[in-house]
């Protein structure tokens, strides 16, 4: 199934995908364009681990003139910066390059802890996509991107779908695509990922508990170019979802 | 400089926060937590402070790493290290809070002291620099920390941290204990408490270095 949270009719609701509109949780069958799409994923009681994932590609490690990372270089998000789906992004006054990043968004469903790869897909709740945009004018360091780089207001648009696992039987096997005012700016696959899924989860949960709704953004293969306002980015991944963004002028 | 902690970290004082098997020291960042009151966004040095809902100590662990060249994920994000507590105080009983001197003690031996008078940006002009690419949000917290010098503790050892002068904040006590010898700290619940009990706090991040 195909899970939503949307904004309707004065109040937040639980939604599924049914024959092309929202089943509301209350019952009403709403279209998709009557909807404020917000991020995916059930609020928590305490602030929600973003994980995120830098040169995970060997095409965009490549494209950018770094060897391949040996260890996963993973940064860390707020929650404050996602967005929903079909939402506006805000591209800063004077900047000179700001550009999309397709990536498969991992949703971590039960508490793991020392998870072992053979195991790591029984910790995944679904799958949903984000673009982790960045700003590349105030990247002072390509292994250590600041949050001025990464953790914008706005700057993370996240959706539109939560997709459960049970309907992604390989998340290692997915197109992805980007297209800039309809035109394809970038394509790439997950199977290019250096440190996939099952890698990622046993990695991280060897130090760090990750708890159910905790995110993992598993990185971008090649393929950014710069986006102005007005610009509409469709970030897409095959049998997830496509992710509509718009950028603005502040 | 700043960074994220994660909910993971979280320690309520008094507890014992465990050290991975393979580290034998940790090295102790004691820190001044401003928890925000009202919505920060935008919010310019002079009225930054007005954001703040009150203070809270916090003990911000980290294992010793060389690479600046990485992010410090993996050796400031493990669970448990955040200690925080013991308890909230009202922005106007502490008053301003770069003029705090923080004390770090060592299974009872002062060993360090952190002046907030040293930082390079006062805790208004932080708020006012982070809150022009973020909105600081209720329940957000902010850490002020001195990076430099910090003290090392090993397992078996309990650490002390307390505001001089400032009895309202009251004493942070952790000890730590080597993996195996602790239950797991449950991440959300341990800081709940210090931090005034709302069921969503959001975020916390930074320190300086």
């Amino acid at each position: 199934m195909k899970h939503a949270r949307v904004a309707y009719d004065g109040a937040i609701h639980d939604a599924l995908e049914s024959d092309g509109q929202l089943l509301l949780a209350d019952g009403r069958r709403v279209d998709f364009d009557a909807v404020t799409w917000l991020p995916p994923l059930a609020p928590l009681p305490w602030p929600r681990t973003i994980l995120a994932l830098g040169l995970n590609y060997a095409d965009h490690a490549r494209e950018l003139a770094f060897k391949a990372p040996q260890e996963p270089l993973v940064f860390l998000k707020g929650e404050g910066s996602l967005l929903g789906h079909r939402a506006h992004t805000v591209r800063p006054a004077g900047v000179d390059y700001m550009h999309y990043e397709c990536e498969l968004a991992v949703v971590i469903g039960r508490t793991a802890k020392r998870v072992l790869r053979a195991d790591a897909y029984d910790f995944v709740a679904g799958y949903t996509v984000a673009n982790d945009y960045a700003i590349r004018d105030y990247l002072e360091n390509w292994y250590r991107p600041n949050l001025r780089v990464k953790n914008r207001d706005t700057g993370t648009p996240l959706g539109p779908w939560l997709v459960d696992a049970a309907d992604v039987p390989n998340p290692m096997k997915l197109a992805l695509r980007t297209t800039v005012n309809g035109q394809l700016t970038q394509s790439g696959h997950t199977r290019d990922m250096i440190f996939d899924v099952p890698y990622l989860i046993e990695y991280f949960s060897a130090f760090m508990t990750l708890h159910p709704g905790d995110l993992i953004l598993t990185g971008t293969p090649d393929g950014v170019v710069d986006c102005r306002p007005g610009d509409v980015i469709v970030t897409e991944i095959e049998n997830i979802g496509a992710l509509v963004n718009t950028i603005r002028s502040p | 400089m700043l960074y994220l902690k994660t909910a993971n970290t979280w320690s309520a004082c008094g507890s014992a926060i465990t050290l991975p098997a393979q580290a034998p020291e940790v090295e102790i960042g004691a820190s001044l937590a401003l928890l925000i009151g009202t919505p920060a966004q935008g919010v310019g040095a002079t009225e930054a402070l007005r954001h703040v809902a009150g203070y809270v100590l916090v003990n911000d662990l980290s294992l010793p790493h060389t690479s600046y060249y990485r992010p410090p994920v993996k050796y400031r994000n493990l669970d448990g290290f955040l200690g925080i507590g013991p308890r909230f105080a009202t922005a106007a009983a502490v008053g301003a809070p770069n003029r705090l001197q923080l004390e770090v003690r060592i299974d009872g031996r002062l060993r360090h002291t952190v002046d907030l008078a040293q930082m390079r940006r006062s805790a208004a002009q932080l708020i006012a620099d982070v809150s022009e690419f973020m909105t600081l949000r209720h329940g957000d917290v902010l850490l002020l920390g001195l990076g430099a010098q910090r003290p090392r503790a090993r397992a078996g050892q309990r650490i002390d941290i307390e505001a001089r002068g400032m009895p309202a904040l009251g004493t942070l006590s952790n000890t730590l204990v080597q993996e195996g010898a602790s239950s797991d700290a449950g991440p959300p619940q341990g800081a709940k408490a210090p931090l005034g009990g709302s069921a969503a706090h959001v975020v916390a991040s930074v320190g300086a270095l």
